[in-house]
């Protein structure tokens, strides 16, 4: 038993962790671009409730705490495997290519996390009526929350692209 | 103008060739 909890053993679980809490992140959002948002003027309005009180207030739970979820543990991953400091540095002067690739996916992924906390998740709160917002200001915070919602969808691509490429496709 | 963001499919495909620029830079850096 003693030789099964290594410190490899641990690095593997917070990769393990790190994955999942990102799928749920990333599963949300791709939800919320992919399905929620184009049906949303497709569904009758008496039925619209049904997503703006009970599935999107659910979905958006989901979505940021899996961002918290996926940067904590992907910082604990990268420190405790000795690459966090390299990888903030994108490797520049290394020459490691794990560095510089893992590097980019963190730097997208730190953006992405900062959009669903700062821009996304207080903005959703207004739209959604968890908080009370004037209707001009509630039309300007859907823009944002849409807009940052929109960026993160882009940034995704790359930022899987590098979390991926730095172990299974380096160069 | 229209911004890009408002389209799915064109968000979709400034994700792919962001990530071409990416993998360009990762090579330079490398």
């Amino acid at each position: 038993m003693q030789e099964l909890v290594t410190s490899t053993w641990w690095i593997f679980c917070f990769r393990w962790l790190h994955i999942m809490s990102g799928i749920m992140w990333i599963g949300h959002l791709w939800y919320f671009n992919f399905v929620q948002t184009p049906s949303m003027p497709k569904i009758p309005q008496e039925q619209k409730p049904a997503i703006t009180k009970f599935i999107a207030p659910a979905a958006l739970f989901w979505f940021r705490w899996g961002a918290m979820a996926t940067i904590v543990t992907g910082l604990i991953l990268a420190g405790w495997s000795g690459f966090l400091w390299g990888a903030i540095t994108l490797g520049i002067g290394e020459h490691n290519s794990h560095d510089t690739t893992i590097g980019f996916g963190m730097w997208l992924g730190t953006i992405m996390w900062f959009n669903v906390w700062v821009l996304i998740w207080p903005n959703q709160k207004k739209v959604l009526g968890i908080v009370s917002a004037q209707p001009d200001e509630v039309k300007r915070a859907a823009r944002v929350a849409g807009l940052a919602s929109r960026v993160n969808t882009m940034l995704s691509i790359p930022m899987l692209y590098a979390m991926a490429g730095a172990t299974h496709f380096s160069f | 103008m229209k911004n890009p963001l408002d389209s799915l499919q064109q968000t979709v495909v400034l994700g792919f060739v962001l990530t071409v620029v990416m993998v360009l830079l990762i090579h330079a850096i490398v």
